[in-house]
């Protein structure tokens, strides 16, 4: 019995949480635009005044830009591509049945806690450091020259621990998807190769249709913003993406007008993501 | 099966065991391979950690802000999708989608201003803004956990308690609470996870005083000599209360990250 008056409590309680994120999102929002018509730049502070769409202009012709979404893009590609083909994998493996198989899901899932800084830090020392790393030893142990991987490959460098942190959580999604279709269906590891390939190609695939879109809408919106892995692991001049190019014209060059156009452009990229995103999550939504 | 499952298992979790181990080991034989099993256990590196960093500001900092942040985005967040979830009206379901393109914002789409308005207002640095920034970044996300949980409870229910003569003081703490209590819990735990390891904001908003510690782990990035089991022993007091926070919620972090797409 919805009276009108607890209609007007509903939206008493909703309303506190509305408007602060509209201010959250439209003030900042506002004014990066502003910012990005200014000239502006805390280092010459005599320097003023509006500056149409140069600021737009130069941040594009930047010899840091071509890269920097060339990287932004490569980054989001290539983790995504692993920790789906991967997490499809693992999800399979951890849907069988086997002995410690709860302890296994919980090794398998630990990496997604790990804060971006540590998993850094320590992905770059412990492991890939070219002298005393892990992989420097392994590929000795082989033969090979070690692999200088921060100053050779400082991309797949960074793409490598991305997708560690991230391969957990399309694994732990795909599974759990798997295991509500379990649910229904009858048990698939009783099934023979031809029989399982069969059932993995017209009832498995298409029920983790839309488990994976959203694991890939996701993983591209989080990936877009990615900062702490390549901030602390000083790779930025080297594999910097469109977020590390927007802090280091605005935070370390001081040029707010056009740092802020360049936020723009990443606000537009995102948002054109989003918008699928939102759109299969809301056609999902029973109200 | 189980072979194959159980070495896979341990390569992800190699990095982390790996670290929890060097950070009982002397700096010598941290970088050697060959002791992998060291002989000479140390507990003094987690002692040079504190004295040199000060772990426990760094920690008390994390705590403020990640617990602080969530239950200010818990005050705001249970009665927006509590009414959202019992007495939803026409707009309810644009105003969900709504709150959840705010999530998808790009954080350099707002870093200029907020680090202007903070440089400006000597904001940088101190507890309560980081605080809020941290609320308003997870708000969304907790509207949206808590109004999937919310709208699990059977409406019914209540209709019987009320047939059973119960006003709406029981209603509430004997029927509602119990009901919803869990969904809170998750809430909270997942929330607490995601804005203790949140690493844009925190690394631009702060410094030293209210630094959390992704910042703390943050000034050991630049190499010093021998410095791994120093780096390991931080890292390990950095991530060992929230990795095992995360693997009791590890049920409910799907539920939370899909916006309930997945269950």
């Amino acid at each position: 019995m919805a009276t009108r008056h607890s209609q007007g409590l509903a939206r008493l309680a909703v309303a506190p949480s509305v408007i602060i994120l509209f201010l959250w999102m439209i003030v900042p929002l506002v004014m990066t635009i502003y910012f990005s018509f200014l000239r502006y730049n805390l280092l010459n502070p005599d320097i003023g005044g509006w500056a149409g769409f140069s600021n737009y202009y130069y941040f594009i012709t930047d010899d840091s830009f071509p890269g920097a979404v060339l990287n932004t893009l490569l980054l989001v590609a290539s983790v995504i591509a692993v920790s789906v083909i991967g997490g499809l994998g693992l999800a399979l493996l951890m849907d069988q049945p086997f002995w410690g198989r709860g302890f296994v899901r919980l090794l398998v899932i630990s990496p997604f806690f790990i804060m971006p800084t540590v998993s850094a830090l320590v992905w770059k020392n412990l492991l890939m450091n070219p002298i005393y790393g892990l992989f420097a030893y392994l590929q000795e142990l082989v033969g090979l020259t070690p692999l200088d991987w921060f100053a050779k490959v400082p991309l797949l460098s960074v793409a490598i621990i991305a997708s560690w942190q991230w391969l957990p959580f399309a694994a732990l999604i795909i599974l759990t998807a798997l295991q509500s279709l379990d649910e229904e269906q009858k048990d698939a590891s009783a099934m023979d190769g031809a029989r399982f390939f069969s059932y993995f190609r017209y009832i498995m695939l298409p029920h983790l249709a839309r488990p994976i879109t959203v694991v890939i809408l996701i993983e591209t919106i989080f990936l877009l913003n990615i900062f702490a892995e390549i901030y602390v692991t000083s790779v930025g001049g080297l594999a910097g993406n469109l977020t590390y190019l927007v802090y280091f014209q605005g935070l370390l060059n001081f040029d707010i007008g056009e740092a802020s156009a360049g936020g723009l452009i990443a606000v537009v990229l995102a948002n054109l993501v989003s918008i699928f995103l939102v759109r299969v999550i809301g056609r999902n939504l029973e109200i | 099966m189980t072979l194959v499952a159980w070495t896979i298992g341990i390569l992800m979790f190699w990095p982390i065991l790996w670290t929890f181990l060097t950070s009982f080991k002397t700096e010598q034989d941290a970088v050697l391979m060959s002791q992998l099993f060291s002989t000479g256990w140390t507990f003094e590196n987690f002692g040079i950690v504190q004295e040199r960093s000060d772990y426990l500001r760094f920690a008390m900092n994390s705590v403020i802000i990640a617990f602080g942040s969530t239950l200010l985005c818990l005050l705001f967040a249970i009665p927006a999708a509590w009414s959202m979830a019992f007495s939803p009206s026409k707009r309810t379901k644009d105003t969900l989608l709504w709150m959840l393109s705010t999530k998808m914002m790009p954080p350099v789409g707002a870093l200029l201003p907020i680090y202007l308005i903070f440089k400006e207002y000597r904001l940088i640095d101190q507890h309560i803004p980081v605080l809020i920034i941290m609320f308003m970044l997870n708000l969304p996300l907790v509207v949206w956990m808590l109004f999937t949980y919310f709208k699990e409870i059977p409406v019914d229910i209540l209709e019987a308690a009320r047939m059973d003569g119960a006003g709406i003081w029981q209603e509430l703490s004997r029927v509602l609470a119990p009901m919803a209590l869990p969904g809170i819990a998750s809430t909270f735990l997942l929330n607490v996870i995601l804005a203790w390891n949140e690493a844009f904001w925190t690394l631009k908003l702060t410094d030293v005083h209210a630094a959390p510690l992704t910042v703390f782990i943050a000034s050991y990035s630049s190499p010093e000599g021998l410095f791994w089991a120093k780096l390991s022993a931080a890292s390990t007091m950095a991530i060992a209360p929230i990795l095992i926070l995360g693997w009791f919620s590890q049920t409910q972090l799907v539920r939370g990250l899909t916006f309930g797409a997945v269950k």
